[in-house]
């Protein structure tokens, strides 16, 4: 068994290491976008639809622009041309809505920016937004909850691609299905979410009349800068995005919303700042979040717990105008060996919001389907859902017909059986009790794609003994500029808070999405090159400074140890600090540029590559009092090396409490009458809380996976989200002999 | 937020005369008094509360908690939610008083949130809430979507056609078992109401909530003399495990002598439009023998009448629950 190595040498990677950030966040000195405040700063507050479906007919600015101390109020009259971003090469030009604000008179969803406010105080725009009146023609919303797939021919645009409906076909899987001695046939539904990170969307745009400036609270800075350029008709390089620090995103801050060409279009025309914070009502209509999924599993069995049939067909919502794919079926085609399968899905527009990603986008409602589903095949077998899932482990990736480059699912459902004490469950729902109550156990095992996304980094030797590491990648608070100084330090060997990490602008080298667990990932190759260009450099001053101890070396014959540059066949205490070498040279820094293609999107790998990992879940129960809590989790996760164990554990951990709130409570409810986001603030969504938190337990495999890059480290960020619903699901059966199928899992359908 | 004239009132008469020169003390009022303002600034963030004077009463010297000489409890309009939870004597006599401010709201919230404001908390129905939707509360005649729509966490009891917003009150529910009686003093005086009939059912005028007149400032409320030996016990079941309003709750104060209950007073959170004292629950009970079945038996008596909708009908048998299990944890205690 592979338990976490620290590395004997003074390697930083694989140590529990606390945030290189966390200081400055712990004393408020970390400065969020909104946090950042210019001279002449103006407060825009956007006017919302108060329909989901019909026209403008009129809009009244009268009252609002002649309030004291506003500025503008901006409609589609007078905000100037804001144009259409497209997709191009490299993830770049990507937006989840599409529609420019302000284009047309068309209202599609609730809470549609219809104008805005611009006022010296945010209180008076708001006040001035109020004042607003606007008249429609309405029209009947559909924002209906049950989900039948639109009539759409079999092959659709998406957001990334141009997609086949039938995304995975082998064998016959309809067929094996009616042949098969035992069928599963049930549909699982999950409800729109919405990401809701703490800290809200927010844009403060500044123009100097040639260059504009985006302080923007993002998950994707290069491709933010993209965007805008082609909004605004710009040079890319007359658009700088900044984006220091992250308080948090779950995907909704991945790509470009619309607030943030309405604050950058109103700079324009004020010729100042614009500063728009983004309400939290507004966080549940313009900022994207998960689609309501709908998913139909058939499965086939022996008699003896061999899948013969895996059948996944799904519907999921999108808004009217947008294409953005929830690709539930992600890990069906090769997560278990079964030798008939399709996977097909399906959308159903509605009068809502862009759908966009929200953490684990497609794997987390797709798993809870699939897995779900396993856990009921397990029962209607008599089988330990265990058992039944090692019975039909595949020995390479099925759908690709290609191997698995690292992949120990088995041994996770192994150390996690032990690590819950699994073999003392009884399978006979309600029969498990402890203190009065009783208990439910249940598990799933998860899975999440491993790529990379193109990154370019630059690596800087200093003569003070220092280094920079930077990167135009973001830090979402899942210690991303952490990993940045370790992978820095781990080339150099330089202490880590002698690394300087710089991200979150777009004046650094491209760097990677904060998307798709794949961050890490990607700037791994890109920061190794840039170290290794960069210890070039320094070698060649070595061996090339008249009067340097290495002079007349060849750079091949030293190595960069500890911070010391010494001959490989001497050890690093006879090295000489590269700082001295630098000053000698009277060379105040080295530096070297590193790049790491993409493997996202390949459509003929050599390898699968995916993170892999499994969940047992304890809830106990008073049906007395219809009190459900969950109590307990154990958790094992195989996501190849782990950078940093401490920031690892805590994406795990944060991801199980996440996974708690989407098993039982969260739920954005739309109301059938005006199609508003009903429950639309977070009194109304309910999340977990503190007190909700079950005692939580993770472990690591720790097995580098070197096919994705030199450390073998792949994500962690979403993994720990998928499946668990489907655990919690399978372990309120075991407690109350309820079979939820819809999530969340809510008292009323325990009440029975 | 719309702007807004800001005073702090130094005596109670001089604040009464300003706030009675307004025309009502329900929704809509121009003049409001500011206690923690944990509802009040909160409403007129999202523009339900407009305001244009606000008279901070603060400094009134209503923060005491104090014995009666009737031996009761006089607990001051101004103390704080958290003061009277952790109140030693309110732990001792009044425990289902403190147990219930306790599972309310959060530890912050409650060091800032007032007995009189407390009283005085809205209903968190979602189009209440929002300015842009209808709500015959906020705008009366507008119409009542929740009936229609949204209403998992809206009441079962006490509802009319025109509305069927819960009061969300825990504080509430416990003193209405206390048999709390609210002292206010007016432009005429000062009078005495019981907590029983402080609030009023919405029938046609939800848009009404209390029998509060213009000028109207709630000065303290007074805890009869405790009942001593009682069984006190308050219940809140929601869906998470903390910092949520009651889909159900329960408060019980039960007197028991050789096995049978000789005085109950009960009353229920989170299912009626007004803190819901149940009389039928109490009849049921008294000089019954104590045990599970009565006490499944009042349960049901006190969700007798009550009136589900489209989704909180689940609320019926969630209250019994809670019922029968406040009783039945009250009575072994
Ligand atoms: C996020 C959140 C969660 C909450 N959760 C819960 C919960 O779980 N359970 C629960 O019971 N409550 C909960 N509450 C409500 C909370 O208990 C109330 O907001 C609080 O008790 C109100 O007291 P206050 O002093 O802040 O009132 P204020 O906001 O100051 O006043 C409320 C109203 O009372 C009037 N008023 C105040 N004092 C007087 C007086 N002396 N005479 C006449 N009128 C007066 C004001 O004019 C105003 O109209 C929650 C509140 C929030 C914001
Ligand atoms: S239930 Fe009452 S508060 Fe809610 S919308 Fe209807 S009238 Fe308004």
């Amino acid at each position: 068994m592979a338990a976490i190595q620290e590395s004997s040498t003074n390697s930083p990677i694989g140590k529990r290491t606390p945030r290189v950030d966390g200081p400055l966040k712990v004393t408020g000195k970390a400065k969020y976008t909104s946090d950042f405040h210019f001279p002449g700063l103006l407060y825009a507050v956007p006017v919302e639809a108060t329909i989901a479906n019909g026209r403008i007919i009129k809009l009244d600015t009268a009252r609002a622009e002649k309030m004291p101390g506003v500025s503008a109020i901006f409609h589609r009259e007078n905000i100037g041309k804001i144009s259409r971003a497209v997709l191009g090469e490299g993830f770049e030009g990507i937006t989840d809505e599409r529609r420019p604000p302000f284009e047309d008179d068309v209202i599609r969803y609730y809470g549609q920016y219809v104008a805005l406010a611009v006022a010296s105080t945010f209180e008076t725009a708001k006040a001035a937004a109020d004042a607003v009146r606007v008249e429609y023609s309405k029209e009947k919303p559909n924002v209906d909850t049950h989900l039948k797939a639109d009539d759409e021919p079999q092959t659709v645009a998406t957001t990334f691609a141009t997609l086949k409906r039938v995304q995975s076909e082998r064998g016959d899987a309809d067929e094996a299905f009616q042949k098969a001695p035992v069928k599963l046939d049930e549909t699982y539904v999950t409800p729109a979410e919405t990401q809701n990170p703490l800290e809200l969307h927010s844009t403060t745009a500044i123009w100097d009349g040639t260059t504009l400036t985006l302080y923007e609270s993002s998950q994707g800075v290069v491709n933010l800068q993209t965007v805008l350029a082609q909004m605004f008709g710009l040079p890319k390089e007359n658009v700088r995005v900044i984006t220091k620090f992250v308080g948090s995103g779950f995907g909704s801050k991945l790509f470009p919303w619309t607030h943030c060409p309405l604050a950058a279009a109103a700079a324009r025309k004020l010729g100042k700042p614009v500063k728009l914070v983004v309400s939290r009502k507004m966080m549940f209509q313009t900022v994207g979040h998960r689609p309501r999924t709908q998913q139909r599993v058939r499965l086939g069995a022996t008699d003896d717990g061999k899948l013969v049939s895996l059948q996944h067909d799904y519907v999921y919502t999108t808004s009217m105008l947008d294409i953005h794919h929830e690709d539930c079926g992600e890990t069906t085609a090769f997560h278990y060996s079964v030798p008939n399968l399709h996977v097909e899905f399906g959308r159903a527009k509605r009068n809502i919001g862009a759908t966009a990603d929200m953490r684990g986008p497609g794997a987390v409602p797709g798993m809870y389907a699939t897995e779900a589903a396993m856990n009921e095949m397990a029962d209607l077998l008599k089988l330990d859902p265990v058992k039944f899932r090692v019975l039909n482990e595949p020995k390479i990736d099925e759908s690709l017909g290609v191997p698995f480059s690292s992949r120990h699912l088995l041994e996770c459902l192994e150390l996690g059986t032990e690590k819950f004490g699994w073999s003392r469950r009884k399978p006979e729902t309600g029969s498990m009790k402890r203190d009065g109550l009783t208990l439910g156990w249940g598990m799933a095992s998860c899975a999440w794609i491993a790529a990379r996304f193109p990154a370019e980094a630059n690596v800087q030797l200093r003569d003070d003994g220092t280094v920079r590491v930077a990167c135009a990648t973001q830090d979402i608070g899942t210690g991303t500029y952490t990993i940045l100084a370790q992978l820095a330090a781990e080339k150099t060997g330089v202490p880590l808070d002698k690394v300087e990490a710089v991200l979150g602008d777009t004046l650094l080298p491209a760097g990677p999405l904060s998307g798709g667990s794949m961050a890490t990932g990607s700037v791994v190759p890109a920061v190794f090159s840039a170290a290794d260009h960069a210890i070039a450099a320094l070698m060649g001053i070595a061996t090339k400074t008249p009067g340097s101890p290495f002079e007349k070396r060849k750079s091949d014959e030293l190595t960069l140890r500890d911070g010391k540059v010494f001959l490989k066949e001497k050890d690093s205490a006879a090295g000489v600090p590269f700082a001295d070498l630098l000053k000698r040279a009277n060379v105040r820094l080295v530096t070297g540029n590193g790049k790491g293609e993409a493997t996202f999107g390949d459509p003929k790998p050599k390898f699968s590559m995916h993170s892999y990992g499994c969940h047992f879940v304890e809830v106990t129960w008073q049906p007395e009092i219809a009190r459900l809590r969950v109590s307990r989790v154990v958790t094992v996760i195989d996501a190849g090396r782990i950078i940093n164990p401490l920031a690892g554990r805590n994406q795990i951990e944060g991801a199980v409490v996440m996974g708690l709130g989407m098993a039982l409570f969260e739920q954005t409810a739309y109301d059938p009458q005006n199609g508003a986001p009903i429950n639309a603030s977070l009194a109304d969504y309910i999340v977990t809380v503190n007190a909700d938190a079950p005692q939580i337990d993770v472990h690591f495999l720790d097995y580098p996976d070197k096919e994705l890059n030199e450390v073998g480290a792949r994500g962690i960020g979403e993994i720990g989200l998928a499946g668990i619903a489907a655990a919690i699901t399978a372990a309120v059966h075991h407690a109350t002999g309820v079979r939820v199928r819809e999530l969340p899992v809510r008292i009323e359908d325990l009440l029975a | 937020m719309k702007s807004f004239e800001f005073t702090r009132a130094d005596d109670a008469a001089g604040a009464v005369t300003i706030a009675a020169k307004e025309k009502t003390a329900q929704q809509g009022a121009n003049i409001r008094f500011i206690a923690g303002g944990t509802t009040l600034v909160d409403l007129m963030k999202l523009s339900v509360e407009t305001p244009g004077q606000l008279i901070d009463i603060n400094r009134l010297a209503l923060d005491k908690i104090e014995p009666t000489r009737g031996g009761g409890l006089k607990i001051g309009a101004t103390v704080r939610n958290a003061d009277l939870a952790n109140d030693a004597t309110v732990k001792r006599d009044y425990s289902v008083l403190s147990q219930a401010i306790l599972q309310g709201a959060s530890a912050q919230l409650r060091n800032m949130a007032t007995t009189a404001g407390n009283l005085l908390q809205r209903t968190r129905c979602v189009y209440f809430r929002d300015p842009a939707m209808p709500c015959n509360k906020r705008e009366p005649g507008s119409g009542c979507p929740a009936i229609t729509g949204h209403n998992r966490m809206l009441a079962v009891l006490g509802t009319s056609e025109q509305c069927i917003a819960t009061n969300p009150s825990d504080m509430c529910v416990a003193m209405a078992a206390l048999e709390a009686t609210i002292h206010i003093q007016g432009p005429n005086g000062s009078r005495a109401i019981p907590i029983a009939d402080f609030h009023l059912l919405p029938g046609a005028t939800p848009h009404r909530e209390t029998v509060l007149e213009p000028g109207d400032l709630i000065t303290h409320v007074e805890l009869p003399s405790p009942k001593v030996g009682s069984k006190q016990l308050y219940l809140k079941l929601r869906d998470r495990a903390s910092y949520e309003f009651a889909l159900a709750s329960a408060a019980v104060v039960l007197e028991i002598a050789n096995g049978s209950v000789t005085s109950a007073r009960i009353a229920l959170g989170g299912v009626g439009t007004k803190p819901w004292r149940s009389p039928e629950a109490e009849s049921a009970l008294v000089g019954q023998p104590a045990n599970a079945s009565n006490f499944r038996k009042a349960a049901e008596a006190a969700m007798r009448d009550a009136k589900p909708r489209s989704e909180n009908g689940f609320k019926v048998e969630l209250a019994r629950r809670c019922l029968t299990h406040a009783l039945e944890t009250a009575a072994k205690s």
